[in-house]
């Protein structure tokens, strides 16, 4: 073996070495994107109103309840990033409950309590064909239906007139449709202390509010004010309850019963103590993958590879004999330093990042098969089987280069544009395709030098 | 080993019938994308996707009639083992993803959610301009490396080789009504890469051979060079091709669309690296000869 090789050798023995060290054990070290752990996704648009336009400020603050929000949820390495100037993504791995998610983030959480200055009746339930004998008393109890919702549609509209003269007064509807002409809010989310989840003595699901001092103060007076009257409680202007005010209450404390499950009044707790948004959002791009789908893809993935890797090792090894061998023991060098290369670029591995190392797989050889059909052709013309080698791997050298330079410029441009799973691809392939010509380049050569050295050539006759 | 035969195949005394085949499938792709379109996925028209797994299979027409009665009549199902199922809605409302939960849950209380997506619309038109832009900056990287490297006809042939791989591929999406999604987009451009990876080891060769066979005639050059990376050319695709078979076979419904537009450009980028920018060059030549 030349001394030139030698090096050669030494260099691939080190590389191999601490790519070996860098990517075992394997568990832990390779991040993974939600789509392959678990999680949620959430883009968030910003919206200003005109009485409360989009600032900057406004902004920072959304951020801040937002990231309040979700480290009280619970939530183990959450991503809360402002993007351009109104846009936020919100990155939340392993949750669950992709619909508590959503919820829990794009609710504005506008809590207020409003006197009730007149309400309609309550909107009767809609008739069922199977509670009536026959077509005509199933209509007639149609029509007595449509005329009291006709009658409470009348009361809204006229109570909208009013609100018209006194923007002050808010009309609201709860969930059984009744209408609700309010004054204006006694008291709002923003003078509260503290909000917990508790149970009433009938075992439903509450959340116990505690004012600060000034909404104590507030309190105090608005149930002073109220006694005998209704006192709605609003949140993000639908009517949750509008109970009857017994007493006065001054001790500062008020609790919100509605239909709430457990997991709500939990959520509806959190969202009180971190604030509401200080502006509204849109949610423009939400996309949740459960565990178990994450997990599912992993080892479809994984199984894919490695039937792809034996049928590519296979065919090398049919094809091309001890070149082939030398072929496939550089692929494993190329895989084990695309890994080595994933772990210590703390890039992120997603579903489509496992379809770009397949697909490695697969282009990873094309450097040894360019290579090999060049000493063939080298062979053919009468080189001696060393000389045939060397200058094999010279002229092929340009080749891989070249071809492979575009498929790196398709994969720059694919990290740039691309987000989230694509950029994944995109550094799979990049790093895949470095990984694999170094591979052909060196490790090859090394090894069909050792190959020849220790053979003397003479299978290559 | 080395025995093996070389080829010597004539491949330009066909390239009249292979330029036909190519405009054929061309003009076919390209009526198909203006008639019949893409079938847009959520991430480029806005919607919604719900991925179940449902506790007992059922049949996909029941759950279209529970869809459809809940006012989703435009939705896509698609059945991908016996329980999963994947749906798709145009509806971009936020209520929507509860509603067809929903509707779900009606039919099979027990469900499992696996994946919820949604996508506004103003992201999906994003999405589709930066899809768009994305292809074009990097046709256009890759033309100025090829010019660069080669000469200029050698970059328009195999951009055209490109072209012809990608709208064929695109036309076989559109042909079967296959979902276009992100995934799709990165398969679009990794072909870009392949496709021309293939071309220019072709093209490479007739750069080196070149001089040595002006004499020989411009056709028995271009044989001749084709011919030297056949094996090289059918091998690379094989080595891609396998892999990639078992991506679509073994990779799960997420991936499924993303490795079948690998393996129809693997497939078409195959042919092409071997026919079409070898005969375009031919015939270029041909009529207009190089000034130098």
């Amino acid at each position: 073996m030349l001394r030139r090789e030698r090096w050669r050798l030494l260099l691939v023995l080190v590389v191999v070495l601490a790519a070996l060290i860098t990517v075992f054990p394997i568990k832990g070290r390779i991040r993974l994107g939600l789509d392959l752990k678990g999680g949620a996704h959430i883009v968030l648009q910003a919206k200003g109103t005109e009485e409360n336009p989009l600032t900057g400020d406004s902004v920072e603050r959304l951020l801040a309840v937002l990231r309040n929000r979700v480290d009280q949820y619970g939530v183990t390495e959450p991503v809360i990033q402002r993007v351009g100037g109104d846009r936020i993504i919100v990155d939340l791995p392993g949750v669950e409950d992709p619909q508590a998610a959503l919820e829990l983030i794009g609710k504005t959480a506008l809590l207020e309590f409003r006197p009730v200055l007149s309400v309609s009746s309550q909107v009767p339930a809609a008739p069922h064909r199977e509670n009536y004998d026959s077509d005509e008393t199933f209509q007639r109890a149609q029509d007595r239906w449509q005329e009291a919702k006709d009658e409470i549609d009348a009361l809204a509209v006229s109570m909208e007139e009013r609100q018209k003269d006194d923007s002050s007064l808010y009309v609201g509807r709860d969930e059984r449709g009744t209408v609700y002409l309010l004054g204006s809010p006694a008291v709002t989310g923003r003078d509260l202390q503290d909000a917990k989840t508790s149970y009433d003595n009938l075992g439903r699901s509450v959340v116990t509010l505690k004012f600060n001092s000034e909404g104590t103060k507030l309190f105090d007076a608005a149930t002073r004010d109220g006694v005998g009257k209704q006192l709605a409680i609003v949140l993000d202007g639908a009517v949750i309850s509008a109970p009857v005010v017994q007493e006065r209450i001054s001790g500062g404390e008020a609790q919100i019963s509605g239909k709430f499950s457990p997991a709500e009044a939990q959520r509806l707790s959190i969202m009180l103590r971190a604030g509401a948004l200080p502006v509204p959002v849109e949610i423009l791009e939400n996309r949740s993958v459960g565990p178990t789908l994450g997990s599912d893809s992993i080892a479809s993935g994984m199984r894919a590879g490695l039937i792809g890797a034996g049928l590519v090792v296979l065919f090398m090894l049919v094809y091309y004999r001890i070149l082939g061998v030398a072929a496939d023991l550089a692929l494993g060098v190329s895989m084990l330093l695309l890994f080595a290369g994933l772990v210590s670029l703390h890039a992120t591995l997603t579903l489509p990042g496992i379809a770009g190392i397949i697909l490695t797989i697969g282009m990873a050889v094309d450097g040894n098969i360019l290579i090999f059909e060049r000493i063939r052709e080298e062979r053919r013309s009468g080189k001696t089987p060393l000389a045939a080698i060397d200058s094999g791997f010279r002229k092929a050298l340009t080749t891989i280069l070249d071809a492979n330079i575009t498929t790196l410029i398709a994969a720059a441009v694919l990290y740039y544009f691309g987000s989230g799973p694509i950029r994944g691809f995109a550094v799979t392939l990049s790093i895949g395709i470095v990984t694999s010509v170094f591979s052909a380049i060196v490790v090859t050569r090394v090894l069909v030098s050792v190959f020849a050295g220790t053979r003397r050539g003479s299978w290559l006759a | 080993m080395f025995a093996k035969k070389t080829f010597n195949i004539n491949f330009m005394r066909y390239k009249k019938v292979a330029m036909l085949l190519s405009a054929v499938l061309l003009i076919l792709s390209l009526a198909l994308l203006v008639v019949r379109g893409l079938n847009l996925g959520i991430d480029f028209s806005g919607g919604v996707l719900v991925q179940v797994e449902l506790s007992q299979p059922l049949p996909v027409g029941d759950l279209r009639e529970v869809l459809r009665n809940e006012g989703f009549s435009g939705s896509t199902i698609q059945g991908y083992d016996e329980k999963g199922i994947i749906i798709r809605v145009a509806a971009d409302t936020d209520e929507a993803q509860v509603q067809v939960l929903q509707a779900l849950k009606q039919k099979d209380p027990d469900l499992k959610l696996l994946r919820l997506e949604k996508v506004g619309p103003v992201v999906g038109r994003q999405l589709r301009q930066e899809a768009i832009f994305a292809t074009a900056i990097a046709l256009v990287g890759i033309l100025a490396y090829i010019t660069f490297r080669f000469r200029f006809r050698f970059a328009l042939v195999s951009v055209a080789a490109l072209v012809h791989d990608t709208l064929i591929t695109l036309g076989f999406f559109s042909l079967l009504g296959r979902e276009i999604s992100l995934p799709f987009v990165a398969a679009i451009l990794t072909l870009v890469g392949y496709s021309l990876n293939d071309t220019i080891v072709v093209l490479d060769r007739v750069r080196e051979n070149w001089k040595e066979y002006r004499s020989l005639g411009l056709d028995n050059m271009l044989d001749k060079s084709v011919n030297q990376t056949l094996s090289r050319t059918i091998n690379t695709s094989l080595t891609t091709f396998l892999p990639v078979c078992a991506l679509f076979l073994f990779g799960g419904p997420v991936i499924a669309d993303f490795s079948l537009a690998l393996l129809v450009g693997i497939l078409v980028g195959t042919y092409s690296s071997i026919y079409v920018a070898a005969a375009l060059l031919s015939e270029w030549y041909t009529r207009y000869p190089a000034k130098s």
